[in-house]
């Protein structure tokens, strides 16, 4: 069982997630936007776009960090682990409740907005249901796990985090998956699900995050580019005889 | 000296009536799709009035377009690059649909549905974006010719700089019409607003174009244009524009908007600039000088210098003549009628506008004096200070001299060929009065009076040497199909796009270049229906069937 949930699922996901990023941007380039309703709807967005959105970057930043850096660096460098779950915990409730709180205010406004709700797809709703319970399951683990310790103590960074690395690695570790609390095994469970889903979703537009704008020049110019006027192949050179 | 050729137009808006027949027809060949109900890519405003969106030309609030910054450096008015990525979650500065209006259809089912009743059935307006019952408030010309003005004109912020002028005075004398398009800017504010560099601007002929495949719906161009000429598809979630009707532009016909004009009033021609002043011209520190810094950057297609450099830029020998015979190139800069609609947006449109002059004869011919003399009609244009201002606030920052110089060659014209019509001599004095020769003269109004198609829309075809070949153009335009065929895996107009075919134009150029109205191959095989009594079915009413069809019972 710790295999299939911890091995063969997750690479199905990591799988569908690459190749589907890949198939949708050949197949629907025109598609692959951020769908924005803000033309239908602008007191609630201005709150919780934002809300959501920086909360969401810190909640990416904080999983990089824990997941991705092993606990002995942060020891090598002096950082005690009383120290580290300080700056975590304090760090991660504070993106974590922007992120719900701009999550609440963004899914009462597109159920309750006419225009906006109108506008959602059936993809858009099991989004957003997969979204909200992996940041809720993810608020859970911190909140209950980290600071009111229910279910024991657990330390994410011996268990999931060297789980995740050597998923990276290609050399999985299930049995460190299997140990760990259901929080967190629901919590994996569900975001490996999203990220199955993500590319058949409007998060595809995360890849497009407009960084190259701070360095071209304001003005952009594009040539007719007359080799490519046709979609066609270029007719042949000689006409058919007959 | 970086010779670049950009394709623009000029308006006579002395003859636009407002008939909107150019918006309609725009709306018809570009925005009658789901998703841009509400998009005008053509318009017509009625000044004064709030235009559309409503006060898009109050700055202080939209932020669009350039100023100068403390250091006298050219800065977006919204601001910067990372003000724009910190606020790319949520644009402060987009208008809302309400600013445009709400777009709805009628409930026309009930009609014929309605179960025989008392009372007539009526169709109620039904909102299109949310399908439910809406009361209609507001829409794209609900100000159109001063209706309900007397409730919204104090909205309109060029009226509101000269707001110490009698109002209503200035009401009852004075009104116009403002057809819109997008500027195709020299220096576009849209396109560097833009996160994804997705609006660009054309190298061949200066039409700034969004490219749907690589616009990702940040909405930054939307408040970024200060003429709010970049519209938000909310199906597809994607910037569009008026496209300057590329696609005819390529075979050399004009644009929908300009080919359907009924008053003939708009000049589309070549006009080659220098792209290495366009920067210092728009980054002019006194706000009246930036028309006159426009117009220098605009290159004299006929200097010899000029050509050589066009040839090193690789502009065609065609390219070159066609922007000699500009008609643009004449009213900008040789009659110098024509003028910029805000160039204190320091945008450098290409769309520009020859002021009208009609309000002021029409106040001269209502005291019962001669409304084509020389001497009322300048008079008039000096004592009518208020109209006056308020054209200057639209087309040159307020500075009144130049608008008055305008107006003043318009009246000369008028007055000039007067004479010429009436066969008296002609009075050399009343071109020279305004700066003008009397040959010069004679031309402007040839150019305004009775040019004909091809002296008014002087096009260059595109310059793909396989242009016989051309088949589509596949990425620059968004035309998804109406109906059917975008509807893709992701909601309303994802997939593949529907390419634009280049032939549907050729084959359009044809039809209107050719000799008869229309000359279909069987025409003889055809039925005209108005000669038709409705009695039986005469041979050609229907295609002939095919003999195995007929075989079915």
């Amino acid at each position: 069982m710790d295999i299939f949930l911890w091995v063969i699922v997750p690479y199905l996901c990591l799988t569908t997630f690459v190749v589907g990023h890949f198939w949708r941007y050949r197949y629907d380039k025109f598609g692959w936007t951020t769908r924005s309703s803000q033309l239908y709807e602008d007191r609630l967005l201005r709150w919780g776009s934002p809300l959501f959105h920086f909360g969401m970057l810190g909640v990416v930043g904080g999983h990089v960090i824990g997941l991705l850096i092993p606990r002995s660096w942060t020891a090598a460098v002096g950082m005690g682990d009383h120290l580290y779950h300080y700056v975590a915990v304090i760090g991660g409730l504070l993106a974590g409740v922007m992120t719900v709180v701009g999550m609440a205010i963004l899914i009462y406004r597109r159920r309750t907005v006419g225009p906006v709700f109108s506008a959602t797809t059936v993809m858009d709703k099991v989004m957003y249901l997969f979204l909200a319970l992996a940041i809720v399951l993810g608020m859970w683990n911190t909140v209950a796990g980290s600071i009111f310790t229910i279910g024991g103590e657990y330390n994410y960074r011996e268990g999931v985090s060297v789980w995740f690395r050597s998923f990276l690695a290609f050399q999985p570790d299930a049995s460190l998956m299997g140990e760990a609390p259901i929080g967190f095994k629901l919590h994996a469970l569900v975001a490996f699900s999203l990220f199955a889903l993500w590319p058949f979703t409007r998060l595809v537009h995360v890849f497009s995050a407009p960084l190259g704008y701070l360095t071209r020049p304001y003005i952009v110019y594009r040539s007719r580019d007359d080799s490519g006027l046709g979609s066609h192949a270029p007719r042949r050179g000689w006409d058919r005889v007959g | 000296m970086k010779v670049m050729a950009q394709m623009a137009m000029v308006m006579n808006l002395d003859k636009c009536i407002g008939c909107h027949t150019c918006s309609v027809t725009c709306k018809q060949a570009w925005t009658n799709r789901t998703g841009t109900e509400y998009v005008w890519f053509n318009n017509v405003e009625t000044r004064p009035g709030q235009g559309y969106p409503r006060t898009y030309e109050d700055q202080e609030k939209w932020k669009g377009g350039w100023q100068l910054n403390k250091a006298g450096r050219l800065k977006l008015k919204g601001g910067g690059r990372f003000k724009k990525l910190a606020t790319i979650f949520s644009n402060p500065k987009m208008p809302s649909i309400q600013d445009y209006y709400e777009p709805w259809t009628y409930d026309y089912a009930t009609l014929t549905d309605a179960p025989a009743q008392e009372h007539t059935p009526v169709a109620r307006p039904k909102s299109l974006l949310t399908g439910k019952n809406m009361k209609i408030t507001w829409s794209s010309n609900w100000d159109d010719n001063l209706g309900g003005s007397a409730a919204t004109l104090e909205h309109d912020p060029m009226l509101k700089k000269i707001a110490d002028k009698v109002k209503f005075e200035f009401e009852q004398t004075f009104m116009f019409y403002l057809p819109r398009i997008c500027e195709h800017c020299l220096n576009p504010s849209c396109a560097a607003s833009c996160p994804s560099g997705a609006i660009y601007k054309r190298e061949e002929d200066g039409i700034v174009l969004v490219d749907q495949d690589k616009c990702r719906g940040w909405r930054m161009c939307i408040s970024g244009c200060p003429y709010k000429k970049i519209y938000f598809n909310h199906k597809t979630g994607k910037a569009e524009k008026c496209t300057f009707c590329f696609p005819r532009i390529e075979v050399g016909l004009p644009t929908v908007c300009a080919e359907t004009c009924v008053g003939r009033l708009r000049y589309i021609g070549l006009m080659l600039y220098d792209a290495d002043k366009v920067l210092a011209a728009a980054t002019t520190e006194d706000e009246h000088g930036l028309y006159e810094a426009q117009r220098e950057v605009f290159l004299d297609p006929d200097d010899p210098e000029v050509q050589r450099a066009a040839e090193a830029a690789g502009i065609p020998r065609d390219w070159v003549q066609a922007a000699q015979r500009s008609p643009i190139y004449a009213l900008n800069n040789r009659f110098k009628v024509a003028l910029p609609q805000h160039p204190e947006y320091r945008t450098m449109p290409m769309v520009w506008y020859i002021p009208p002059l009609s309000p002021v004869v029409d106040v001269v011919k209502d005291t019962g004096y001669d409304a084509e003399d020389k001497g009322n009609l300048f008079a008039a244009i000096d004592a009518l200070r208020i109209p006056i201002e308020y054209l200057a606030e639209l087309f040159t920052a307020g500075e009144v001299a130049p608008v008055d110089l305008v107006l003043k060659k318009l009246a000369a014209m008028r007055s000039y060929m007067r004479d010429i019509n009436m066969g008296r001599e002609p009075d050399g004095s009343i071109p020279a009065a305004v700066g003008m020769t009397e040959e010069e003269m004679y031309d402007m109004y040839r150019l305004l009076a009775i040019a004909k198609y091809d002296d008014r829309y002087v096009i260059p075809p595109a310059h793909a040497e396989q242009a016989h070949s051309l088949e589509e153009l596949g990425t620059e335009c968004s035309v998804s199909e109406y109906d059917g065929g975008q509807q893709g895996l992701f909601g309303e107009g994802s997939g593949v796009p529907t390419p634009i075919a280049v032939e549907n134009f050729q084959m359009l150029q044809d039809r209107q270049t050719a000799d008869s109205l229309a000359s279909p191959a069987d025409k003889s095989l055809r039925v005209n229906l108005l000669n038709w009594d409705g009695k039986g079915a005469p041979e050609g009413l229907f295609p002939r069937r095919s003999e195995d069809e007929e075989k079915t019972p």
